[in-house]
């Protein structure tokens, strides 16, 4: 195990620092490309968790993949660590910079390369934004199926560092089921292609390897990403539940069908108040709403939805509308793509967290939540990725008030824990980023973790990319104190924990 | 070597512990292992070395919710008595393996990574792997990812053992996602010759349509659709073609899968070329069948091995010499200088005494 250790700097030493550095950087980038002077650096102090800020000691901004290797291989000899940035959208902390560390920001890299219609693939460069892909291929029938809420804006080098997700990763997959090929740049400067165009490619599957490694193994820099031809149909039905472990009951029943469906989502009474305030949706007033969305062939769908309302009701809905046309389903899917900020104009501030588990906890992971939101005396409201048990708990506090972020963090950290009880992991989409870093010594025992570090320094050898994200060391661990659950089985489990 | 001999009755067994201190022993005395599940894939890959160590009965189903469409067994479990069980609550596995042998094993299914007729529409083994409980080279007895749809906590070592021909580590037991099967299934059959065959089925595989499986052999193609009834009547009728009877295509589309097509007959060179699927038919003399709707290509040929690599690398592919070649050379399509490098990193990073599987994949991994 190498753990990053990097010194501190005093003021006056980190003002010699960045000049040096800035000084070789600037032969190898144009200079508006390099950003070393304190106010143009403060706008890239966080990303999407905005609750730790912290600006670089240099921002550099190349739009080629050889000026990547060029500052990669000055920054490996000055032994200066970097931090790759996409969009900025992550939601744990993943590309906060470091003070005495390059925020390698890759958002100039936004060209689309070409199109390949005849094997289905786009190849662009990390920079461009997810949503940029659908858009331009949309001509042909062809979209590129992974949607994170913040598709929008977040970008595909994001999304492949993070493995994201979205809406239709049920039965779409991931970023990892859908990207053919990447290019990579090792912190030694190497340019390495993972995958290919093909299937398949020989050797050990370093391309599924890369997804979610946020940004501590290598730079992404060429992305090809597989295009689906757009389903003819989609038609989404949405139910009402007096209690949610009905509406857990019905997602369920609904998985266990036979049925595949596109989307499955759940949102409860919180989310929907938050929601219906905010938007004219006209959700109804329950416990729960579960949104389930069919996609195929006319007939297919047809059929479907026919069976997935039957399932619904027999499992206590107390209403189930179903959209008639694409109009109605985009409406009633706004409510549910626009939860989050509806949701922050309920509160000052929100804690986003990100716990997968396994289906059949729901109901009950989700009461312990809420016993866990009375103890902490903040109010959670929950949207999720239903159909793939991955639940997005929102804390709401108010940072201005002493000592809430703090307790809106430990709230957020006994939920995971409790996500981790029932067989769960801390994270299936958002990463561990320096949010639920330690959390990971929760999830992972001492083996794991070495393993990870081991797997770490095969692909950088010094620990310059992205230090101290993503896998704690194990001192960190020991001073987190914190009890590996193990298989679901926690020490002591006669102790009531929440 | 323990089983798969008389020991072998199916039963369920967990022999994690002794399976661990047989790799801590191993260590030890600095004796390589050959990781053993049924033998089906003993063809597959570099001559293996080492000292045989069976897996095949550390099996059994440790768990399977079918709501949860995900199923953990031991490495050993027979790939037949999963499918079966899967079968009986109504799911498959998409990637419908290969089984290569009455007693093929998960374990041995995952390590070689090999998937059937409906990969490029379904997913190939390693998109269905959610997790592994494995030792590594360092004797420790370690678990990853989970049996949950999404998980980004810690990085996907478990993907990285799909298709690692046991040179990683050995694996005990594996989560996998399971699908619910289809309704119906439906072949439909086209006189066409290869050129046209490969433009058609990708043209086609751009459309919605519910595809499961495109194939061409001898002048013909086939393309399989699955689904709802609904969904697949429909589409049928708007690929026209000819229907092939339901016993047909199964035999076809098995046989694909399992090499028991005449096309597989005999004992010369098979070549196992991979793609990108829409690639024009390659200019290398021989017997060819297409599957994967382009993307994987069987071929029989005498012509030699550089000059098929050469052309399967200039068209963005690579070759396996997948039966009958010099299993002491290169099987596998060799790496540039610098993946070679980072695998053998890799290697080291799980295997730092190198005792897994020496030589499988390449030598020296
Ligand atoms: C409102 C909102 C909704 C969201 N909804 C979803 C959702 O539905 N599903 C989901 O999965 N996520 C969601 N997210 C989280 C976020 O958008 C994703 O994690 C996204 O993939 C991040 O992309 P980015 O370009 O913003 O990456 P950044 O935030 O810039 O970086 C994220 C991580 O990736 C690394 N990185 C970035 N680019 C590269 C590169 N080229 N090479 C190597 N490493 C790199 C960084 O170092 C960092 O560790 C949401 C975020 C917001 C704000």
């Amino acid at each position: 195990m190498r753990p990053a250790k990097f010194p501190r700097l005093s003021p006056s030493a980190l003002a010699a620092r960045r000049k040096e550095v800035a000084s070789r950087l600037g032969k190898v980038l144009p200079p508006a490309a390099l950003l070393t002077e304190p106010d143009e650096l403060r706008p890239f102090e966080c990303d999407g968790l905005s609750a730790y800020r912290q600006p670089p000691m240099a921002v550099a901004m190349p739009d080629r993949t050889d000026q990547v290797q060029a500052v990669l291989t000055i920054c490996r000899e000055m032994a200066v660590p970097v931090v790759a940035r996409g969009a900025g959208t992550g939601l744990s902390g993943g590309a906060l910079p470091l003070a005495d560390g390059v925020l390698l920001n890759l958002s100039r890299m936004n060209q689309v390369l070409g199109i390949d219609l005849a094997n289905r693939l786009a190849r662009v460069q990390p920079g461009v934004r997810n949503l940029q892909i659908s858009e331009i291929v949309a001509p042909h029938g062809l979209y590129y199926a992974p949607d994170p809420s913040s598709q929008i804006a977040c970008s595909i080098g994001g999304n492949v560092a993070e493995n994201a997700g979205g809406v239709h990763c049920l039965k779409y997959g991931l970023t990892v089921h859908n990207v053919a090929e990447v290019e990579i740049v090792t912190m030694e400067g190497q340019r390495l292609t993972l995958g290919g165009e093909a299937l398949d490619s020989p050797g050990y599957d370093l391309l599924a390897f890369i997804h979610g490694s946020e940004g501590l193994l290598a730079v992404i820099t060429e992305i090809a990403v597989r295009l689906l031809p757009v389903p003819r149909c989609a038609q989404v039905a949405v139910a009402a539940f007096g209690d949610v472990a009905a509406a857990g009951g019905a997602v369920a029943g609904i998985v266990a069908s036979g049925v595949l469906p596109a989307g499955l989502e759940m949102m409860d009474r919180g989310c929907i108040d938050a929601v219906n305030s905010f938007l004219d949706v006209d959700y109804p007033e329950c416990a729960a709403l579960v949104l389930c969305e069919l996609d195929g062939t006319q007939q297919e769908v047809a059929s479907q939805i026919i069976a997935v309302t039957r399932i619904l009701e027999h499992a206590g809905a107390t209403g189930v509308r179903v959209s008639r046309n694409e109009a109605e389903r985009l409406k009633l899917w706004s409510g549910r793509k626009a939860a989050f900020p509806a949701v922050g104009r309920m509160s000052p501030d929100y804690y986003c967290m990100d716990g997968t588990i396994p289906r059949r906890h729901l109901a009950r992971v989700l009461k312990e939540i809420q016993a866990l939101s009375g103890r902490f005396g903040l109010p959670v409201v929950n949207v999720f990725h239903a159909g793939d048990g991955n639940m997005h708990p929102l804390i709401l506090y108010d940072a201005n008030r002493e000592g809430e972020l703090e307790t809106a963090e430990r709230l957020g950290g006994a939920i995971l824990e409790a996500c981790v009880a029932v067989g769960g992991t801390i994270t299936g989409e958002h990463g561990v980023g320096i949010e639920k870093i330690d959390q990971m010594c929760v999830q992972f025992g001492e083996g794991e973790l070495r393993q990870f570090h081991d797997l770490k320094a095969a692909f950088d050898p010094d620990g310059l990319l992205n230090p101290g994200k993503a896998v704690p060391t194990l001192a960190r661990c020991a001073e987190f104190g914190a009890m590996h659950v193990h298989g679901g089985k926690l020490p002591f489990p006669e102790l009531e924990r929440f | 070597m323990t089983g798969p001999g008389a020991g072998d009755t199916g039963e369920a067994r967990d022999r994690a512990d002794e399976l661990a201190s047989a790799v801590r022993s191993a260590l030890e005395d600095g004796q390589p292992l050959q990781i053993v599940g049924s033998g089906s894939k003993a063809f597959y890959g570099r001559i293996p070395e080492g000292r045989p160590l069976s897996v095949a009965d550390h099996r059994g189903i440790v768990s399977y919710e079918p709501a949860e469409l995900a199923i953990t067994v031991r490495a050993g479990t027979s790939l037949t008595e999963v499918e079966a069980l899967l079968a009986d609550h109504g799911q498959m596995l998409a990637f419908e393996p290969p089984h290569f042998g009455d007693d093929a094993t998960v374990g041995g299914t995952v390590a070689c990574n090999l998937s059937g007729p409906r990969r490029p529409y379904a997913g190939s083994v390693r998109d269905f792997v959610l997790g592994v409980r494995m030792i590594n080279g360092r004797g420790e007895v370690l678990r990853f990812g989970g049996e949950v749809m999404k998980n980004v906590a810690g990085y996907d070592v478990s993907r990285l053992m799909a298709g690692a021909l046991g040179t990683l580590g050995l694996l005990l037991e594996v989560s996998l996602k399971v699908l619910p099967a289809s309704e119906v299934q439906v072949t439909r059959c086209f006189d066409l010759d290869v050129g046209r065959a490969i433009d058609t089925m990708n043209r086609i595989a751009g459309t919605p349509v519910p595809l499961s499986g495109a194939a061409w052999e001898n002048g013909r193609m086939f393309l399989r659709l699955s689904g709802s009834q609904a969904g697949v009547t429909s589409a049928a009728e708007d690929l026209g073609g000819e229907e092939l009877a339901g016993d047909d295509a199964a035999r076809f589309w098995v046989g694909l899968r399992e090499h028991g097509l005449p096309f597989f007959d005999g004992d010369g060179m098979l070549w196992r070329l991979s793609v990108p699927s829409a690639t024009k038919p390659l200019p290398v003399d021989g017997r060819w069948l297409i599957d994967w709707g382009g993307g994987q290509r069987w071929l029989g040929t005498d012509s030699g091995g550089d000059r098929v690599r050469e052309r399967v690398a200039a068209a963005g592919g690579h070759a396996t010499a997948f039966r009958g070649g010099n299993r002491a050379g290169e099987v596998f399509h060799p790496l540039n200088e610098a993946l070679r490098e980072l695998h053998q990193r890799v290697k080291t990073a799980m295997d730092p005494q190198g005792i897994f599987n020496p030589g499988r994949m390449y030598a020296g991994i």
